[in-house]
């Protein structure tokens, strides 16, 4: 499946770039200092009338459940400290008492926007828990099923960034809702599938549950082609659009140096101009088998996040497609019986992390084995890495500055997933 | 028709609120099933034929609901301002020339009345934002009032091109001097079209409606001023800006589109309803088509771009009729 490599930086060639810690950055992205998001507001102006707000938990743009406490000057932002945790289910602590396989169908209400990568993340976990390797077809089932979960998953991002941009009723609302038509194709290649449009629980220890139905794969290159074509439509619809080069240009520059101090990952670093993509750093399932482009745009703004979305959508179509054509014939899980796995290799005591590209970034799982002889092998202590959690702490250095409006833009820009921040 | 000139405007004014109230209600509907066809959906089906009824079911629906007043709300100001919103919508109605004497008062100032009487709108909302003790609400009021103030003065002289091409404030002139098709939109080609899209632009800021709709904002400022309003409280906030809109269409039909009067096509009123109704959907085309410009950009575009382009026009606007 040889593919010809383009060049992975489609913004300005012109950029230069340094380097801090053996990574290659932008050099206008790295600025002298950071706001302070502790700041003590008593330093600040005393002439100046703050005003406390909190957006959220109840707010219609804040991806969820949210809260953003932050401190006005007139309608400029002084300080922005986000609060998470009201949508907190313990789905960490309630893995504990369940087997690798019962865990599945609960991760996938983590990240609620791609379930898919949640269930491959701690499925590869289990997996190197236990000393099973998925067998071909399913890693390459695996890695189409994460492509299109990521295509949909992106649609979602940008549709509701034009959401918070534009409003409910407006034009916002009108690129939200052709994002949904094309992820609706999506949700329902899926079901036919796995027989459910929001969580699947298809993945499982050593493989897949669900084999690929009789022409699924024609009609999945036929939805890809046609998400594809569209897809040109949200580009004009940010890169033509004046109000939201207005809106969104310019904003919100993350320094890359910041971000990774945050942990951020995914479109955030990638928009920053930091080539970092663990399907191609650290090839799992089948992505050693074809070659990805990786989109990095050294703006560094919310527009820049919003275009590598775009462009890594159409990545994500171009390598799904590619996988499709040569699906491997074979069995779709390692295990003859999903009930009980029996070869244990991680002794109790040990511990394994294997971390993902989720469409948000590095979707990490930690866990510490336990081998109860009444349970079965399950997890002695369950770590889930959201993504989500990491980009929301870089809102307190973003949020200063702007204005209240700026505020969602860049929420929408980080495209936090309260589910998986919380879990 | 009727003899005594109370008496006629009395009646004529029922008529005309009656029916634009019973249009504005019906453009509502209009705007959803306008914008569920931009937007690859049907709008609204279930309530009788299309979904007619809809905006029925709508209204019984914000009537049965409870009015909720604010425990820490100044209460007699929030009781108030729906309905002075509702009164300074409506004002404007009284002037603008449905067909030849299909109006409610043919008054000599008639381009200056609708204009000042649908600024009028600030008040009752800044009340809103500030009675309603909410952050969000005064938010929005704020900017309500700092958009409205800004975007009056491009209003007011955009609509000055027609009051000088015409010569005459009132109204029913203005449409006269366009008679025979020559529509101030199109002749004289540069001041007349610039106006009208300013105009139409400026008149969208007024109506807060995107890409101006900051003071709405419902996706930062949940819903501004209307935060705090419930049922038909909020019904009418709702109305009144659907009347400003149309009142805004209605303006820019008479004021730039010939009014009543179709050439060689004939003239009347259903002429007068066909332009309003026209530019009433593009204002929806442009409001599902757009996204929201934030409170600081749209000032700067007020007063870099409108204001001195504005004043351009009515110069230019002069100079034609001195040349001509």
């Amino acid at each position: 499946m040889a593919v010809s490599a383009a060049p992975a930086v489609s913004s300005s060639l012109a950029t230069r770039w340094t380097e801090v810690g053996g990574v290659r950055v932008p050099v206008e992205l790295v600025t002298p200092g950071w706001p302070d998001p502790h700041m003590d507001l008593s330093t600040y102006d005393p002439e100046a009338d703050l005003m406390a707000l909190n957006m959220g938990p109840q707010h219609p743009s804040t991806h969820g459940v949210l809260r953003v406490k932050v401190w006005l000057d007139g309608e400029t932002v002084v300080k922005a400290i986000p609060y998470v945790g009201y949508l907190h289910r313990g789905v960490e602590k309630l893995c504990e008492k369940l087997t690798y396989v019962q865990i599945t169908p609960i991760v996938d209400k983590n990240d609620y926007v791609s379930p898919m990568m949640n269930e491959l993340a701690v499925n590869m976990a289990f997996e190197a828990a236990l000393g099973v390797e998925p067998p071909p077809r399913a890693q390459v089932l695996r890695t189409i099923l994460a492509e299109i979960q990521r295509i949909a998953s992106h649609l979602i991002s940008v549709g509701t960034w034009g959401l918070d941009m534009g409003g409910a009723i407006g034009g916002g609302a009108t690129v939200f809702l052709y994002c949904m038509r094309e992820r609706e194709l999506i949700l329902d290649l899926f079901e036919e599938l796995t027989g459910g449009r929001f969580h699947y629980n298809t993945h499982t220890v050593g493989g897949n549950r669900h084999d690929l139905p009789a022409g699924w794969d024609r009609k999945a290159i036929e939805v890809l082609d046609r998400i594809v074509a569209r897809s040109e439509e949200y580009e004009r619809f940010l890169v033509d659009n004046p109000i939201c080069h207005q809106r969104a240009r310019g904003i919100a520059v993350i320094d890359p140096l910041l971000a990774m101090e945050c942990g951020a990952s995914g479109p955030i670093l990638r928009g920053s101009g930091v080539d970092f993509d663990l399907r191609r750093d650290a090839p799992y399932a089948a992505y050693d088998q074809v070659e990805l482009r990786v989109p990095v745009r050294t703006e560094g703004d919310a527009l820049a996040r919003a275009l590598v979305r775009i462009d890594e959508l159409r990545e994500s179509a171009r390598v799904a497609k590619l996988l499709l054509q040569g699906v491997p014939e074979g069995p779709i899980c390692a295990l003859k019986p999903v009930k009980l796995p029996g070869a244990v290799k991680l002794q109790e005591g040990e511990q394994v992390y294997v971390g993902i590209e989720s469409p948000r970034g590095e979707l990490g799982t930690w866990l510490l084995a336990n081998t109860d002889r009444k349970l079965g092998p399950h997890p002695y202590r369950l770590k889930i890495r959201p993504p989500s959690l990491h980009a929301l702490s870089l809102l307190p250095y973003l949020c200063p500055g702007h204005t209240l409006s700026d505020v969602v833009v860049i929420i929408g820009s980080l495209d936090p997933i309260l589910g998986e921040v919380d879990r | 028709m009727i003899e005594n000139p109370w008496l006629h405007g009395l009646v004529l004014g029922l008529v005309v609120v009656a029916v634009v109230m019973g249009v504005a209600a019906f453009s509502i509907w209009y705007e959803r099933k306008f914008a569920g066809l931009l937007q690859n959906r049907p709008g609204p089906t279930e309530v009788g034929p299309w979904g007619l009824g809809q905006l029925i079911a709508d209204a019984i629906k914000l009537l049965q609901k409870e009015q909720i007043v604010p425990a820490a709300a100044d209460r007699p100001l929030f009781l108030l301002a729906p309905l002075l919103v509702l009164t300074a919508a409506l004002v404007p109605l009284a002037v603008i020339p449905w067909g030849p004497g299909l109006v409610g008062a043919d008054l000599h100032v008639g381009v200056l009345f609708a204009l000042a009487a649908s600024s009028l709108m600030l008040f009752p909302v800044w009340m809103a934002g500030w009675a309603s003790n909410n952050k969000y609400a005064l938010l929005g009021g704020m900017r309500s009032v700092a958009q409205g103030i800004s975007y009056e003065i491009p209003l007011l002289l955009s609509a000055t091109v027609p009051i000088v091409l015409a010569q005459s404030f009132r109204l029913g002139d203005i449409v006269a001097a366009q008679e025979g098709l020559r529509w101030f939109a199109l002749w004289p080609p540069g001041p007349g079209t610039l106006a009208f899209g300013l105009f139409m632009a400026t008149a969208l800021a007024e109506a807060n409606r995107i890409p101006f709709d900051i003071p709405e904002a419902e996706s930062e400022l949940v819903a501004g001023v209307t935060v705090e309003y419930t049922g038909m409280n909020f019904g009418m906030f709702y109305l009144a800006e659907y009347l400003h809109t149309f009142i805004a269409s209605a303006l820019g039909a008479a004021l730039f589109l010939g009014g009543w009067d179709m050439g060689p096509l004939g003239a009347g009123l259903h002429w007068m309803v066909l332009k309003t109704l026209v530019l009433f959907a593009g204002i929806f085309w442009v409001r599902w088509s757009l996204l929201r410009l934030r409170s600081d950009q749209l000032m700067e575009l007020c007063w870099r771009w409108l204001v001195p382009g504005s004043l351009l026009l009515v110069m230019a606007a002069a100079l034609w009729v001195h040349l001509t």
